[in-house]
């Protein structure tokens, strides 16, 4: 008997095949989740008194302020950046627009650290500007510290989610619906407004959110900005053994995300009334106004790739003995480091990922649906919440794993094991299912079936996957930081100390070499995209 | 396990004398009464959740024959041409494979055990493999040159010799589906599954794969279990057809047979354009809108109906309508009319208020509203059913 009972027999014979599948899947759905879990369980054993005491106190009620402030005002940010830019892009007669479209987007692949690292080099108290004014007599700039500088950043590298977002839902909109607006009586104007941007609103809300949960979890950029949000707080609480204090403040960050993550699936949720047909593509001309915005998308682009980029390169070449002292120096093991680390991580990663994106593919029970969900709690959680979970629960539970690369690995899978679950999930999805029943009409056992039809063609995005992880791993910055054995440094770790020593010429090559990286892994996800499509 | 030959026929003596369709020589189907059961099928049922997919089918098929599962979507036929290959289980009832039994209520066998090839609806040809490769997939006990010596026999009998080293995405898709019968083929299978196999084709490649699938068909000497909705692909290609309705057996025997002397209703209406006037019977003969039958021209009618009110099945190639200029004339006004370019087709309203088609050539022009008497043309026995 079939015990999938839904009509899709796919490993019949090995009912125990699917049970141990389903098992391992199951073990690692939990092992992902159990670090996490526990922290939050932990949080709670604190007693209800000490943590209202906590929660209540007024520097808590400071970093929840902080924290919404920057949030509000770095999506506000993006969304006056991003839709203007969306609009000029994809609907004007802007000169050269695919050049733009290009440039505009690819501020996301600077990892905001380097570009908060760049601008702090740049513009901070001891930075290239302050070098150039000093002969001037000039003695001090305004800082880049704080809020402004924080939102100014984050702003400048995050707001291409929403130019993305308002790009694709302008560029799926019917035309006719413009015309009939016109003939109906309104101007250009008039009908946008009425027609387009209330069909827009739920792109740009996507981008913002995005922008949103982005900015909250993010530990560099307030941190290099000197700016107290929840994920400074919660690594200056942990480096001060304030692990109580720490892990309230994770628990509360955790719920903060999950609220804008239950905002961001009910909208994308409704999101299903986009009207396609009829012809698209209308042109807005642009007239005299053409000149305002090309300097528009010329000053954006300087910000956000000439500035980082160009210090970036500035210190690269200037060198010189003063930045390499106080044995800061940079050494390529470092590198080597990164790279052993990430690509252990994306084979553990993907080698864990392959039963359950198999299994949420192939089958949909509730266990199987659980189970994928499950393993995206990391993705979804900040990676300096991951990473004081899993120090808190290896201190605890795995004494002789903490600080080890063990640990390590399995927070950066933590992490990233969902891009890997995605990938092999849609290529799953695009084997038809026909071919493996042709397979075994044919002789051939399931195990057998799924090794000669389904490894074969699942192979490139199980590969890509694996990229992904990789790529994103050697980036990543706070779990790196909580989580690295001690006297073990990567490119991130390097560039972490230098920046905080202020040696900022020393991180030219390693900031370099991850924006590279990072510039990889985008390349990696708009060809799988283009894969999907096709 | 071969009881079912004799109860599985419901009309067994129903064959008339008629020439069989030139799609159907003497040769392979005419030992079809006496040759082994391949396939039976016993009260085969199968639900999904509250649903009932199949509903208690029995059915046989014998060596060499090719019968055709017909019926509107979701009458089952997939479902049925899944079970037989092990891609599903029943939920009751029994499947006899080659005198072994490969599925009831408590085992089932697992398709790669079964000896079963299935043509899939979309063809299901492995994008990563060659032509070659795909065919043979399947031969999985063969040494190397058997293999290669298999391969090409089968390549030469689907007409592609010369594609060997290609991928499926260079093919067409009637070069596609010649693969994936070859494919199926290259086992030498028992039985021959094919699921909608001509639905992926345009119309006019559709007709011309029709002839080459039988062709193929008859070479290979396989016995064949196809499905379709397509009426006209299932009479014209079948030996027998089994006609579907909500996961039950309406009726099954040659196409002909199934065609003119359809056992409901459902079938009369599903196969071709049927029309029913509503006649009494009495010792004189069925008397109709459109003129009197004797009782003898009525399949299976007796005396014992006399007294009774029927429906008579009448297709429009029966019947005839005449204009007739008087208005106190004739039996019937025309209602509508469809020009399809070989044909016209008239509807007719006739007095008693039965509603009945009769198709004319092209060049026969009547026109809306004209006054008509219709009268039937054909010399064979008729079709009927108690009136509702």
């Amino acid at each position: 008997m079939s015990t999938l009972g839904d009509g899709r027999i796919d490993i019949d014979r090995g009912t125990v095949l699917k049970g141990g599948l389903l098992a391992l899947a199951g073990a690692i759905a939990l092992a992902v989740v159990a670090p996490i879990a526990w922290l939050v369980v932990r949080a709670f054993d604190m007693g209800i008194e000490s943590a209202l005491a906590l929660l209540s106190s007024p520097s808590t009620v400071q970093i929840t302020v902080n924290s919404a402030l920057l949030v509000a005002a770095v999506t506000a940010g993006s969304v006056l950046l991003g839709v203007p830019l969306a609009v000029l892009t994809a609907r004007t007669d802007l000169p050269f627009r695919r050049f733009w479209t290009v440039l505009l987007a690819l501020p996301l692949v600077v990892p905001s650290y380097i570009g908060a690292f760049a601008f702090v080099s740049a513009f901070g108290p001891r930075g290239t500007l302050a070098d150039l004014l000093a002969p001037l007599g000039v003695e001090s700039i305004p800082t880049i510290y704080g809020l402004q500088g924080t939102v100014l950043v984050l702003t400048l590298f995050v707001y291409p989610y929403v130019f993305l977002t308002t790009r694709a839902a302008l560029l799926s909109f019917d035309a006719s619906q413009i015309e009939a607006a016109r003939t109906l009586n309104h101007s250009y104007l008039g009908a946008f407004r009425r027609i387009v941007l209330p069909q827009i609103a739920p792109g740009i809300a996507a981008g913002a959110l995005l922008v949103g949960l982005y900015t909250l979890s993010d530990f560099g950029t307030p941190s290099i900005m000197h700016y107290d949000v929840f994920t400074r707080m919660i690594f200056v609480e942990y480096n001060a053994f304030g692990r109580g204090r720490a892990a309230l403040l994770s628990v509360l960050l955790l719920g903060l995300t999950v609220a804008i993550l239950g905002i961001e699936s009910r909208l994308s949720a409704d999101d299903g009334n986009a009207y396609a047909g009829g012809r698209r593509g209308y042109t807005i001309s642009l007239g005299a106004w053409k000149w305002p915005a090309l300097a528009f998308c010329t000053l954006v682009v300087a910000l956000c790739l000439l500035v980082p980029l160009g210090v970036l390169a500035m210190w690269l070449f200037r060198g010189g003995p003063g930045y390499s002292a106080g044995g800061f120096a940079f050494e390529w093991s470092y590198g080597l480091n990164s790279v052993v680390v990430a690509a252990l991580a994306a084979l553990v990663a993907t080698v864990a990922a392959l039963p359950v994106g198999y299994l949420s593919a192939r089958t949909d029970g509730p266990l199987t649906d659980l189970f994928d969900r499950m393993t995206y709690l990391g993705y979804a959680a900040p990676g300096v919440v991951v990473g004081f979970a899993l120090v808190y629960f290896g201190v605890r539970y795995l004494p002789g794993l903490y600080q080890t690369l063990p640990l390590l690995i399995f927070g950066y899978v933590v992490r990233f094991i969902p891009q890997a679950v995605g990938t092999t999930q849609s290529s799953v999805l695009q084997v038809d299912r026909s071919l493996l029943e042709a397979a075994r009409t044919l002789g051939h056992s399931p195990l057998a079936s799924f090794r000669r039809v389904t490894l074969p063609l699942i192979a490139p995005g199980v590969v890509a996957g694996a990229a992904l992880v990789f790529l994103t791993t050697m980036k990543e910055l706070p779990a790196t930081l909580l989580l690295h054995p001690s006297g073990f440094k990567t490119l991130v770790t390097y560039i972490w100390q230098v920046q905080d020593a202020g040696y900022y010429g020393a991180a030219a090559v390693p900031a370099l070499v991850l924006v590279a990286v990072s510039g990889l892994s985008m390349l990696v996800i708009l060809t799988q995209e283009g894969d999907d499509v096709r | 396990m071969m009881s079912g030959k004799s109860t599985q026929e419901p009309y067994p003596e129903a064959a008339t004398d008629r020439s069989r369709g030139a799609d159907a020589p003497d040769s392979a189907p005419g030992s079809a009464d006496t040759a082994d059961v391949v396939l039976e099928l016993a009260d085969a049922s199968k639900e999904f959740g509250a649903e009932t997919a199949v509903n208690e089918l029995s059915l046989s098929v014998r060596e060499g024959e090719l019968l055709t599962l017909l019926g509107p979507s979701g009458c089952g036929k997939t479902t049925t041409l899944r079970l037989i290959a092990g891609l599903e289980t029943p939920t009751a009832g029994t499947i006899t494979l080659d005198d072994e039994r490969v599925a009831d209520d408590t085992h089932s066998v697992d398709p790669e055990d079964r000896d079963v090839g299935i043509v899939f609806q979309d063809f299901a040809l492995f994008p990563h493999m060659t032509v070659e490769e795909n065919i043979a997939f399947g031969l999985t006990d063969a040494d190397g040159d058997r293999t290669d010596e298999r391969v090409a026999e089968l390549l030469e009998l689907v007409g592609l010799e010369s594609f060997g080293e290609r991928t499926p995405d260079q093919l067409s898709g009637g070069q596609q589906q010649r693969v994936a019968l070859a494919r199926a083929l290259a086992p030498e299978p028992d039985l021959l599954l094919l699921d909608e196999p001509f639905s992926n084709l345009d119309v006019r490649l559709r007709v011309r794969m029709r002839e080459e699938v039988r062709r193929i068909l008859e070479a290979a000497g396989v016995t064949a279990v196809s499905v379709t909705h397509d009426q006209e692909e299932a009479l014209s290609i079948s030996d027998r057809v089994a006609v579907l309705n909500d996961g039950r057996l309406e009726q099954v025997g040659r196409p002909e047979v199934v065609f003119e002397q359809p056992e409901s209703r459902f079938v009369a209406a599903f196969l071709g354009r049927a029309g029913f006037l509503s006649g009494s019977v009495d010792e004189a003969g069925v008397h109709t809108g459109i003129g009197s039958f004797e009782t003898a021209r009525m399949q299976g009618l007796t005396d014992d109906y006399a007294g009774t009110d029927i429906d008579v099945l009448v297709r429009p190639d029966d019947l005839r309508a005449n204009p007739v200029a008087d208005e106190d004339a004739g039996n019937g006004r025309v209602v509508h009319r469809q020009y399809t370019g070989s044909s016209f087709v008239y509807r007719v309203e006739l007095d008693t208020g039965d509603v009945i088609h009769c198709e004319h050539n092209h060049t026969t022009d009547i026109h809306l509203d004209q006054r008509v008497a219709v009268s039937f043309v054909a010399d064979h026995r008729l079709a009927w059913y108690p009136a509702e």
